[in-house]
């Protein structure tokens, strides 16, 4: 796949657009006024990385992270929770 | 023919990428939580759902498939709970712009005390108790 020129232009721009999406859920982690925009942005970083991995195995044609995936969708959900449930209100986390 | 499958796996995860893209940019532009929260459920569900066809279709078996259809459950499951919880929260810290709502049953609720019953009791909270008429649409 990666010897066509369409094939590596396509990967390069994957590529940058994982990156600016993970960076800018990390400069919402950094900046986020609230606790509740830093939760968001974690849970879109999570998001990133899960698409990116299996975005890895896709292109890749393996499948050894499939079971980081399925853990990553049914636990990933137990900090947001937690955070929205228990800090709901301190405004200046 | 695999060619065509590589180029197919290609536009797949581009489209995947191309959500996470625009979560980032609605987490950088959107003013506020409830507009953030909007932008990033689209790398959640409909990326996730883009990339788990995209690996099925990339290396298929029984146990792909399996596994693709439990993660894709999965985090349908528990995506709109955190989403749910984090708004819930966001509402009640005020963290939210009340302009931009167009209808607020919930202020209603909150001040004549009837929130907690509403959350309490199953009954209530359906919409059709006598303040909901008061919390419809502006009529300006």
């Amino acid at each position: 796949m990666t010897d066509t020129v369409f094939g590596m232009t396509m990967i390069v721009l994957i590529c940058a657009l994982f990156t600016a999406g993970a960076v800018a859920a990390v400069y919402r982690i950094i900046v986020g006024p609230a606790l509740l925009d830093r939760v968001v942005a974690t849970d879109v970083l999570i998001a990133t990385v899960m698409c990116a991995l299996g975005a890895e195995m896709a292109i890749n044609h393996h499948t050894h992270t499939l079971p980081v995936l399925l853990v990553l969708a049914m636990f990933a959900v137990v900090g947001s929770i937690s955070a929205a449930r228990f800090l709901a209100n301190q405004d200046d986390a | 023919m695999t060619d065509f499958a590589d180029t197919v796996t290609l536009v797949l995860v581009f489209f995947g990428a191309l959500m996470c893209f625009a979560a980032g940019v609605g987490l950088l532009r959107f003013p506020d939580v409830l507009a953030r929260l909007h932008a990033a459920t689209k790398p959640q569900i409909f990326g996730l759902i883009v990339i788990c066809f995209d690996i099925v279709l990339s290396s298929p078996g029984i146990g792909t498939i399996t596994m693709a259809v439990a993660i894709i459950v999965f985090q349908a499951l528990t995506a709109p709970v955190s989403a749910h919880l984090v708004s819930r929260a966001a509402y009640r810290s005020g963290r939210f712009r009340p302009e931009s709502l167009i209808r607020d049953d919930l202020a209603v609720r909150m001040a004549s005390g009837d929130e907690a019953s509403a959350g309490a009791a199953p009954g209530r909270g359906d919409g059709t108790g006598p303040d909901d008429a008061s919390a419809g649409r502006p009529t300006d």
